[in-house]
């Protein structure tokens, strides 16, 4: 049972290592990247790939650790006994599973994907700590003892907005998904769009790698961002021609708005192809 | 040899802990690495490395002991040819060829006329690999490398990328601009810049804590339980005082990019400039008008020192704008750049002034020794790592 990325995701070598080494040795797999790179698309790929069940827990700045393992609805127990009903003599029916636990639950080891997990409070993978290392936690409310019947395959991303514990680190196999070159590229749009036309693709690499290269856009169009355009490229049916030709009063590329996220961006791209314009050929 | 590959990491202050090294031996006896280096290289990166700004430096360790791996073979001249492990190589190739390749390695002489022709050339690889290259033949001196080699039309190996690819992974350093120590731009400030941002509950409890109330009153079993939360708020205060004009003009994009990055993290943030050195006046604005200027006195005045200080600047002046009454280029100054820049950072124990020089230059400019010695050494050097360290220090 090994990763090798899949139909419609093309994983790099050192990808396919990492998923296996955490895969193996049940220890979380962390990754980090430039946004647009497809971290939370790994999570569900690994999931398809090994034939799992995909958990996936959102992380928001207000999520705390507890949620993720169960949570005491104390609410609705104390309308319960102001209406008598009888459930309420037991705690446990007022406990509801967070993520942990349902992927604890599973027969089947699911892949767990704690997503963005740097949006949380900084103290958030600290809490999580002994319950990913153990695979096991402790409900106060029933006095039990939850305990994973197999290791899950934890996948968490990070958008690098927050440090990590080094403690929390230590746990992890990790990963930085670098931003992909052109020779991978080529094989993810591929994937993407099988029957894409060779030379659009080449074309619309070459433009789309010289926006990446123009010095000081806020946000530069990732992954993501190329196959939104090309797929437009596609549907307006614009021929590779357009592209390749540097026709100075065309200024910027078609449909920029795929590409270029931010007004700011999209000015300073054009003065620089006006400065380009002006330069004698 | 792992143990030294672990001291080596250790020593160029990557936080390698023991249990992620144990963690690679699991791996490894797990079979993980395939006995491929490449492979191993993937998941010792994979294992050892937790953030990415340590990515550069752990190729550059990686290659250093790749290196050292190699010379042990080679004894002390690393240029002499290398005995190769025929087993080794016959076992991998057993592996890959095809009974049709085996029998054409019969028609050329067999195993030992093959190693001898493949021993040739790699010492002619050898020879043109010398010089300037770090990795004296990589495909030379190295039984791996010999892995990507293709002697004789026999390919060892699988395809033909893997030609392309092999040993040079961590060679060509990939993640140079992710490691600390380069400068910076506006995401990385960002990070470091969080350091910052104290989001203390600290206080008197001052608003109702819903969630806490409910909880606590459902757990007394309906008798209302009241709870209060200290309110949440961003403690922290900065004055930030940039250098503009003159010299600093190399260093004005980095210090806008600092500037804008700061804006965002801070509900308390002012901002002033000054030239070179600050003087009894400073600006509210980059212009330098009079009408803009403040006298420095004011700003202590009105900002008290639980404020956090923080000068950009290149303090690269001459001597004498530092020590001497009247030395200021722009003004005149009675007294000293000197005696200002103690007042200030009496008035505010919390100081530190960010340089965009690169360290290694300090010692090179009198002047910025001067300003650190008038910062009692808070001076850092505007890369991540230097932010993270002033960041520390102003938290301290």
């Amino acid at each position: 049972m090994k990763f090798t990325g899949t139909q419609s995701y093309v994983a790099t070598d050192d990808l396919k290592v990492a998923v296996n080494a955490a895969v193996t040795l049940g220890r979380p797999l962390l990754i980090k990247g430039e946004p647009g790179t497809g971290k939370t698309i790994l999570a569900e790929e690994v999931a398809t790939a090994l034939g799992r069940k995909l958990i996936a827990w959102h992380v928001k700045s207000t999520t705390k650790a507890q949620q993720g393992l169960y949570e005491y609805d104390a609410v609705s127990r104390l309308r319960d006994s102001q209406l008598g009903d009888a459930k309420v003599q037991d705690i446990g029916n007022y406990i509801v599973k967070g993520k942990l636990w349902e992927a604890f639950d599973a027969d089947v080891a699911p892949v767990l994907l704690i997503d963005e997990i740097d949006k949380a409070d900084i103290e958030f993978p600290n809490d999580l700590l002994l319950e990913i290392d153990r695979m096991e936690f402790y409900v106060y409310e029933t006095r039990q003892t939850i305990k994973a019947k197999h290791r899950s395959i934890i996948i968490i991303t990070s958008n690098n907005e927050k440090e990590l514990p080094d403690a929390f680190l230590r746990r992890c196999f990790f990963h930085y998904i670098r931003f992909p070159d052109r020779e991978t590229m080529e094989a993810i749009v591929a994937v993407h769009y099988p029957g894409i036309k060779q030379d659009l693709v080449r074309e619309a690499l070459t433009v789309f790698y010289e926006v990446r290269d123009v010095q000081g856009l806020k946000k530069k169009p990732s992954t993501s961002e190329l196959l939104d355009w090309l797929k437009l490229l596609m549907a307006e049916d614009i021929a590779p021609e357009v592209l390749r030709d540097k026709d100075p009063a065309k200024l910027i590329p078609p449909l920029h708005g795929a590409l270029l996220k931010n007004e700011q961006d999209v000015h300073l791209f054009e003065r620089l192809a006006f400065l380009n314009r002006r330069q004698p050929r | 040899m792992f143990i030294d590959f672990f001291l080596r990491l250790r020593a160029a202050g990557i936080p390698v802990s023991l249990r992620e090294f144990l963690t690679l031996q699991a791996a490894m006896q797990a079979g993980l690495a395939e006995y491929e280096i490449e492979n191993f290289y993937y998941l010792a990166r994979a294992a050892l490395v937790k953030d990415e700004r340590f990515l550069d430096r752990f190729d550059q360790v990686f290659g250093e002991c790749f290196k050292g791996l190699v010379s042990e073979g080679a004894g002390e001249d690393p240029a002499a040819p290398v005995e190769l492990p025929d087993e080794w190589l016959k076992k991998l190739a057993e592996k890959y060829l095809t009974e049709e390749e085996k029998s054409q390695i019969q028609a050329l002489g067999g195993w030992d006329k093959l190693m001898e022709t493949l021993r040739q050339r790699l010492e002619e690889q050898q020879g043109r690999h010398q010089g300037g290259s770090k990795w004296i033949g990589t495909a030379g001196t190295s039984p791996f490398g010999a892995y990507g080699y293709n002697p004789e039309g026999v390919r060892i190996g699988q395809h033909e990328s893997r030609h392309r690819k092999a040993v040079k992974v961590w060679d060509k350093r990939e993640f140079k601009n992710l490691a600390g120590d380069v400068e910076l731009g506006t995401r990385n400030i960002k990070v470091a810049l969080r350091r910052l941002r104290r989001f203390a509950r600290e206080g008197a409890a001052s608003e109702l804590d819903m969630a806490g109330t409910i909880g606590a009153t459902a757990r007394n079993a309906g008798y209302l339980d009241l709870k209060m939360v200290p309110e949440r708020h961003n403690a922290v205060k900065v004055l930030l005082c940039l250098d503009i004009g003159g010299s600093m003009d190399d260093h004005v994009r980095l210090c806008e990019e600092l500037f804008s990055a700061v804006r965002s993290e801070f509900k308390h943030l002012e901002q002033v400039y000054f030239h070179n050195c600050p003087y009894d006046k400073m600006w509210r604005d980059a212009s330098f008008r009079p009408v803009h200027a403040v006298p420095v006195m004011d700003l202590i005045h009105k900002y008290d020192p639980s404020w956090k200080l923080i000068f950009v600047g290149d303090a690269s002046m001459s001597p004498y704008e530092l020590k001497q009454p009247g030395g200021a280029i722009s003004d005149w100054n009675q007294e000293s750049g000197e005696v200002w820049l103690k007042r200030l950072t009496d008035a505010y124990p919390k100081a530190v002034w960010l340089n965009p020089v690169p360290e290694p230059y300090w010692r090179s400019t009198m002047s910025i020794g001067l300003v650190e010695q008038a910062m009692e050494g808070r001076m850092f050097p505007l890369t991540l790592d230097g932010l993270d360290r002033a960041m520390h220090r102003l938290m301290r």
